[in-house]
């Protein structure tokens, strides 16, 4: 933990904001304001635990991106877990998804009517409950980006270690370039630079995000998750703009590596390929998702029991689709903190851990900013 | 909000949001005129001459029943005791309410019975009457228990969540959230060297310590279920009052901060079972603090912030000077802590 305490520390972190503060003062004074995106649910959470958005100075707006994978997950997918955990199958999944309204319940109100839904802190949990119910369809909710990926992938690796015969996945991964990519092609989106993503990117390595500083001349910093880390980057982001540069910084390199996590990325491409994901809110974007192979196709819960994932239904009136494309802050939805709050929300970035919704309604609404 | 065929969930027993809507609709709707107004940790019942009781009860249905630190024995002790010293009394008598699992380890119940005996003794507090039942297997969890308390009202106490002013300040009589980090780690297995243990002991003598200020405490809260965000969220719901507490002070021990850390848990938002939060006059903080740090039980007491204008709003100063709000935990964030 002293480790750690060292990336909280307040007196650096007042050097890093005067910093920040003159860095952006001099672009104000070329009239320029600058808006960040930070992609990752876990930095928009780690920015408003920590007051960061409360700090900034006039001129740096930070705008949450689309990187929650719970929110981003389609209603219909809810829809296909409950039916399986109706059905008599034991669903096994991140405590996250447990509050997320599908087109007509939560995977919550399914388990108090008395379907087995269990909570997993490891995926590897899983494999536990598929051996102590060798009599049970075990399914575990196969949700994520590419952090997320790799350790399911180990419980399939697992599972045929010990030949499992009752576990499968469900799955709905996604891939975070691709979306950033749909990001930066919609006009209506104004991105000056992405704050990346932190165990994304020691998966994928930085050099993933070069083309979208090369082609698209945005920088792009990695960062970690502690408060010193953001400022950090946040620091470079504008000092890059200062000096009208577009590069990809590694400000994480504790962790990340240029090219990233070989074996993670190894094992995704024996088990996965890529297909085209419907992000919720968003829509369809092309070759964004990774689903099994046609030879893993018996741990493929969606085959397995003849299950196709429908699109579901939303509510209309619900902007989660908005907010992850950074287009409206939280406070701009006429649902929220109304119609909309995290006992009975609408959509799910008001449910998720790393939802941007639920980060404001949290710990944002002071000095009247919300 | 509730339907006719709505379900209790687990995170009804949360100590959150979900707890208090429920207890709002089913309990306070037939039962809340009188003494329960308000949801106090404990009765205050006029009595004899002139002298008042202090009355409490609390079921425990911790899992696992043996965590470091302590057992479900001595925390059925503490807890009811608590309930009765932060509401300014003097805790005298508690009943004891078996409810035993067909299987049960004798051994096991021995342990525990002698942690209620060697806890009472401690608190010097009676066991004067009680119960035990058995049940089959699989139709309760091991053992739970069930304890009621009786205690006298101090002289000197004028407690009322009403009397807390801006300016007031915000004490705390050590590090917080060990207990529910100790039984959470116990549960998932997490073996960490110097791991979290919980804090299971009595706030009595706390109580007792600062009688001679009593005049200036406003409030008193044992911050359990929910840990310090739900009660001092509870203390300016609905009130002209915020209250503003600054990171840097809020104390935790290293074994919680990690699996907080660890776990992704808010360890403002998890319970302690021996610590106690106190809302004084600026002018007692002092003289409070230092009271409590001269007791082994309050050696690491710090003020945690003070109350402000600020309606409705907890806020916390975090390490990069920015400000947010202090959440209630909504649901099940930790089932079955206590």
């Amino acid at each position: 933990m002293r480790y750690i305490e060292g990336f909280r520390n307040p007196e650096v972190a007042g050097a890093i904001r005067r910093r920040i503060d003159d860095l952006a003062a001099g672009l104000a004074g070329e009239g320029r304001v600058v808006n960040v995106m930070e992609v990752c649910g876990s930095h928009t959470m780690a920015i408003a635990r920590y007051g960061i958005r409360d700090i900034l100075p006039p001129g740096l707006s930070l705008i949450s991106g689309p990187g929650c994978p719970v929110c981003v997950t389609p209603s219909g997918y809810i829809d296909a877990a409950m039916t399986l955990a109706e059905r008599g199958a034991m669903v096994v999944t991140f405590g996250d998804m447990l509050p997320v309204p599908g087109s007509s319940a939560t995977l919550a109100e399914c388990r108090a009517r008395g379907a087995a839904v269990e909570v997993g802190y490891s995926p590897m949990c899983a494999v536990d409950l598929a051996r102590a119910h060798p009599d049970r369809e075990v399914v575990f909710l196969a949700i994520g980006f590419e952090t997320t990926i790799a350790p399911v992938l180990c419980l399939l690796e697992e599972a045929q270690r010990r030949g499992l015969k009752n576990l499968s996945l469900l799955t709905a991964f996604k891939l975070v370039p691709p979306a950033l990519h749909a990001l930066l092609g919609d006009p209506s989106v104004r991105i000056d630079a992405f704050l990346c993503p932190a165990h994304v990117s020691a998966i994928i390595g930085a050099e993933a995000y070069r083309p979208f500083a090369g082609r698209y001349r945005v920088p792009c910093v990695i960062a970690g998750f502690e408060p010193l880390d953001i400022l950090y980057g946040l620091q470079g982001i504008l000092e890059q703009i200062g000096r009208g540069e577009a590069r990809v910084d590694n400000e994480y390199a504790r962790v990340v590596t240029p090219e990233g996590n070989r074996t993670a990325q190894a094992l995704m491409r024996k088990y996965l390929q890529p297909v085209d994901a419907v992000w919720r809110g968003i829509g369809v974007i092309p070759v964004s998702g990774l689903g099994l192979r046609e030879e893993y196709a018996v741990y493929d819960a969606g085959p397995r029991f003849g299950l196709r994932i429908e699109a579901g239904s939303e509510n209309p009136a619900c902007s989660c689709g908005e907010v992850l494309k950074g287009k409206i802050r939280p406070p701009d939805c006429p649902l929220f903190g109304t119609a909309c709050t995290p006992d009975h929300a609408v959509g799910p970035c008001m449910v998720s851990s790393e939802g941007t919704c639920s980060a404001y309604f949290k710990y944002v609404s002071v000095k009247g900013k919300a | 909000m509730k339907s006719d065929d709505a379900l209790i969930q687990l995170g009804h027993g949360g100590g959150g949001l979900l707890s208090r809507e429920l207890i709002r609709t089913e309990i306070l709707s037939r039962f809340g005129a009188a003494a329960l107004r308000g949801l106090p940790d404990a009765a205050t019942l006029p009595w004899a001459g002139g002298r008042s009781l202090v009355f409490t009860t609390d079921g425990y249905v911790v899992q696992p029943l043996e965590f470091p630190g302590g057992n479900i024995g001595d925390l059925a002790v503490h807890g009811t005791v608590n309930d009765i010293a932060v509401s300014g009394g003097v805790p005298r008598w508690l009943s004891l309410s078996l409810i035993l699992e067909e299987g049960l380890s004798r051994a096991v119940l021995g342990r525990v019975l002698d942690s209620v005996r060697r806890a009472a003794d401690a608190c010097a507090v009676q066991v004067v009457t009680g119960d035990t039942k058995v049940v089959g297997r699989g139709q309760c969890d091991g053992l739970y228990v069930t304890t009621s308390g009786v205690g006298e009202l101090l002289d000197g106490f004028s407690l009322a969540i009403e009397k807390v002013r801006a300016g007031d300040r915000v004490l705390v009589s050590g590090p917080l959230g060990d207990h529910g980090m100790a039984v959470l780690a116990a549960r998932r297995n997490i073996a960490i060297q110097n791991g979290p243990r919980s804090d299971t002991a009595p706030v009595h003598r706390l109580v007792l310590a600062v009688q001679p200020m009593a005049g200036h405490v406003r409030f008193m809260r044992d911050p359990t279920r929910g840990g310090l965000a739900a009660v001092l969220n509870e203390l300016v719901e609905d009130r002209p009052v915020g209250i503003l507490i600054r990171e840097r002070q809020v104390p935790f021990s290293a074994g919680t901060r990690a699996v907080a850390e660890l776990l992704g848990i808010d360890p403002l938002q998890v319970a302690s079972e021996g610590r106690m939060i106190l809302v004084c006059d600026p002018c007692a903080a002092e003289g409070i603090l230092r009271v409590w740090r001269g007791m082994p039980e309050g050696s690491q007491a710090v003020e945690l912030g003070e109350v402000t204008e600020m309606s409705g709003r907890v806020v916390l100063e975090t390490c990069t000077g920015g400000r947010r709000l202090v959440d209630v935990p909504r649901g099940e964030l930790l089932p079955r802590i206590c």
